[in-house]
Parts: C-alpha cells; structure tokens; sequence
C-alpha cells in the first residue's frame, strides 16, 4: 500500500461530544428532526383547484416556481458547498452538508409540483423562460459572484443571507397569496417547509457572520456593513424589476414589494443589522401573514387588538422538569 | 421590569437594548448563577420549537420559571419568533402564558421593528401604572 501524497490533508474525525459552538448541534437537531420530503405532501389534492387558474395565472405560478429552483439549485450546488471551508468548527461544516443537502430537496420539490399539475410542454417552456429572464440572471449572477472562490468569507455569508431570507420572498409570496384564496392548499404546505427550512439557514448562516463580525475592529466592520448595505440596495433593485414584470398583470406589485420590504428588514436582522424600510412600507398585507403563520395567533394586548389577554390553548410540551 | 432570554444569536438582545427599560438577562450558560428579580416583572421570551412544536421554550427559561418565588412576580409574557415558522410562530409565549397562567401580552418578530418597540414600551408604561406606580 503507498502512502498518501504529502498534500493531501486529512480531517480529524468529527467528536459532537466536544463542541465549540453549542449552536452547531442546536441547529443540526432542528434540521435533522425537520427534515422531509415532497413524497409526504398529497400534492395531486391540488389538481381541481389548479383547474380553476386562468392561463396567465397557471404561467405565472410555474415561471415563479422555476425561479425558486433556480436560487435553490444555485443554493444546494455553490452556496451551501462554498461556506464550507470557512467553518470554523467541524460541526459547522457538518451543519452546511444538511444545508446543502435540504436544498437539493427544495429544488427537487418545485419539480413534483411540476409533474403533478402541469404539462412538460409547459414545464419545459418555464424552465427556458427562467434561463432567459434577465432579472433572475443578474440576480443569481450578483449571489454567484460574491461566492467566488478567494472572496471574503464573511461576504459570502452574507449574500447567502440574502438569498436564504430575501430573495426567494418575490417567489414565496405567490404560493402564500393562493393560499389566502383557499387555492393550492397543499401545494402552500409544501411551500410552507420550504420557507421553515430556510428560516433556519438564514438565522443560522447569520449567527456564523455575526460571529466573524465582532472579531473585526470598527473600521472593518464599518466596511462590510457598508457592503452588506450596498449588495441589498444593489438585489433589492433587481428584485423591483423582476416583481414588476411578474406581477403587474395580476395587480399585484405593490402588495409583493411590501413583502419584499418585511423580508429584507429580517434578513438585515439576521446578520445582527439594523432594519433598512421603514415600518410604514413594510406592513404587510394580513391574509398573507396569515398564510405564513396558520393558526398562530397574533398578540397585542397593548394596544388593545389582537387575540390576547387570553390565555393559551393547550399546547404540547415534552420538559419533565417543566411541571411546577 | 424585564426579565428576557436571548441565545448568542442576540435578537432578543437587541430588541431589549432598544427598548430602554430596567432588564434581567437569565444567562446562556445553564449552570450560571441566577440574578433574583424583586419587583413584578414581564418575561420576553423567544421560539426555539421544531416542527412539531417541541423545545419551543428554552432550558434555561424553563430554569428561570421553576421557583414558585420568581413565577409569582411574573406578570405577563413577550413572545417572540419568525413567522416563518407557521404554526409555532412565538409559541414560547403561548407555552408560558398557559402554564403559568398570565397573559401573553405581545409577539413580535427577531429583533422586532420600530413599531414593536413602540407598542411594547407604551404598553410597559400603561402596565406599570396598572400595577400602582413603580411596581413595574
């Protein structure tokens, strides 16, 4: 047997029983135990209602849908894959394998919904569609440049921030906005773990940057909070354009740029940063709220709406020690 | 006053910050030695559920609660979350005002938003004259 050449680095063996960063197994056990698949999601119970889309609806869903796949594929193959040698943790790099991996399954999804309501030829007239969009090419060049190898590690996160908890919101909304109008109930749910799964790669990928951040003195924080500033002006310019062109016919611009104000503020957030749109064009509209979040109920005692000084439902706990 | 939790991720941190009231952070470290609170006080709490809802409220808040001393001041819950969660959305919240039977007074989202703030300061103030001046 020869031995391996001088430049090949083995890894040590991953020990989850010494960690460095408590959050790398908090976060692996919320992924691991959400983990799913399409197969589970009775998609074909959508067949009549999708019968009841005009045809310009039933094109705007499945071009809406092949732009989702194209961030998630983008995601799964090159973003996911290209935080992987700045982990600083070896369970943080195990983390990203579950990132890039649940990607794959995201991308794949949009494909069941495909074969489950549409025909190939307008399938196949979607996909070219995405390949030729302008706008959903500049923004997925924007992301792919900012991943290039040799380029700030903490860039990189932040750009996948941006397209874990902004940039798939232009697409996230239609699914939402069909829900509200009891339309494609299942294919929402879908959808819904889709949104769940990247909820958690934003907060998480940003946690790692927030991380990186504070080692940095003022200046080179001042620095890159300047560039995270000017990356979303730069995708939130390009967002306006592709919501404009997808939305206009049905009306609904106005109401997706809201959400796409609400979504960027959160992403903002979840990089430890301040919001950038004021809250008065950022309230989104509470049907699709309510889409997001069914059946959680919306406190606010103080100012007197609001479901609450109400207490709770039962709900399920599993803490032993939690019994007073 | 306050009494919140806030992982390393800090957005319950941030909104607390941004709030500019008298404020107990239970610490991250489970073993760490706990501040008492002696006066009447509101808990911000976040979400950390799975899917199915479980975990929703963290150890060390569950810590926190176990002590018939520290749950009678306890007045009312913040939750907080990300929508993007559904269902489980500022469950902790929910969790917190059933079982220890005080209302859940607001949710709001991360680090909330300027109105959010807004709201909930007003509200500590409203609240706190509810509770005969300086108890809050």
């Amino acid at each position: 047997m020869k031995d391996l050449p001088q430049t090949v680095t083995i890894p040590r063996a991953i020990n989850w029983n010494r960690l460095d960063d408590e959050k790398d197994l908090e976060v692996w056990n919320r992924l691991t135990v959400n983990f799913w698949l399409p197969e589970k999601v009775p998609l074909s119970n959508d067949i009549p209602s999708w019968a009841t889309l005009t045809d310009h609806e039933k094109e705007l869903t499945i071009r809406v849908f092949t732009g989702l796949t194209l961030l998630d594929t983008i995601q799964n193959t090159v973003g996911a894959p290209s935080l992987m040698p700045d982990a600083v943790t070896p369970h943080e790099e195990a983390v990203l394998t579950n990132i890039a991996f649940m990607e794959a399954v995201h991308a794949r999804s949009y494909s069941s919904i495909f074969s489950t309501l549409c025909s190939t030829k307008e399938i196949d007239e979607a996909f070219r569609w995405s390949e030729e969009n302008p706008h959903l090419q500049a923004k997925a060049k924007a992301i792919l440049e900012t991943y290039a190898p040799g380029n700030d590690p903490l860039k990189r996160k932040i750009a996948s921030v941006f397209l874990e908890s902004f940039l798939f919101y232009s697409g996230f909304y239609l699914p939402m906005y069909w829900s509200s109008r009891a339309k494609l109930t299942n294919t929402a749910d879908l959808i819904r773990l889709i949104i769940r799964d990247e909820a958690v790669h934003g907060y998480y990928i940003g946690y790692k940057f927030q991380r990186g951040y504070e080692k940095l003195d003022d200046a080179e924080q001042q620095a890159l909070k300047d560039y995270a500033f000017s990356l979303m002006f730069e995708l939130y310019g390009i967002e306006n354009q592709y919501t404009e062109e997808l939305y206009d016919e049905i009306g609904l611009t106005e109401d997706v740029k809201v959400f796409l104000h609400y979504n960027a503020n959160k992403a903002l957030q979840n990089l430890g940063f301040e919001a950038l749109f004021p809250p008065e064009v950022s309230e989104v509209n509470p049907a699709i709220l309510a889409a997001l979040s069914p059946d959680s109920e919306n406190h606010d005692f103080f100012s007197g709406s609001g479901s609450s000084y109400v207490i709770g439902k039962a709900v399920a706990t599993e803490d032993e020690d939690w019994d007073f | 006053m306050l009494v919140y939790y806030s992982s390393a991720s800090g957005n319950t941190h941030r909104f607390v910050s941004q709030l500019e009231w008298p404020a107990l952070r239970i610490p991250v470290e489970v073993e760490a030695s706990l501040q008492e609170p002696t006066l009447p006080y509101v808990l911000i709490c976040p979400t950390y559920a799975d899917g199915e809802g479980r975990g929703a409220v963290p150890k060390q808040v569950i810590r926190f609660l176990n002590d018939p001393q520290r749950r009678g001041l306890l007045v009312g819950v913040i939750g907080s979350g990300n929508r993007n969660f559904g269902a489980t959305y500022a469950l902790a919240g929910r969790i917190i005002s059933q079982k220890c039977n005080v209302p859940q007074l607001y949710s709001f989202e991360l680090a909330g938003t300027q109105t959010d703030i807004a709201r909930v300061r007003a509200g500590l103030v409203t609240l706190g004259e509810e509770l005969c001046s300086t108890a809050i």
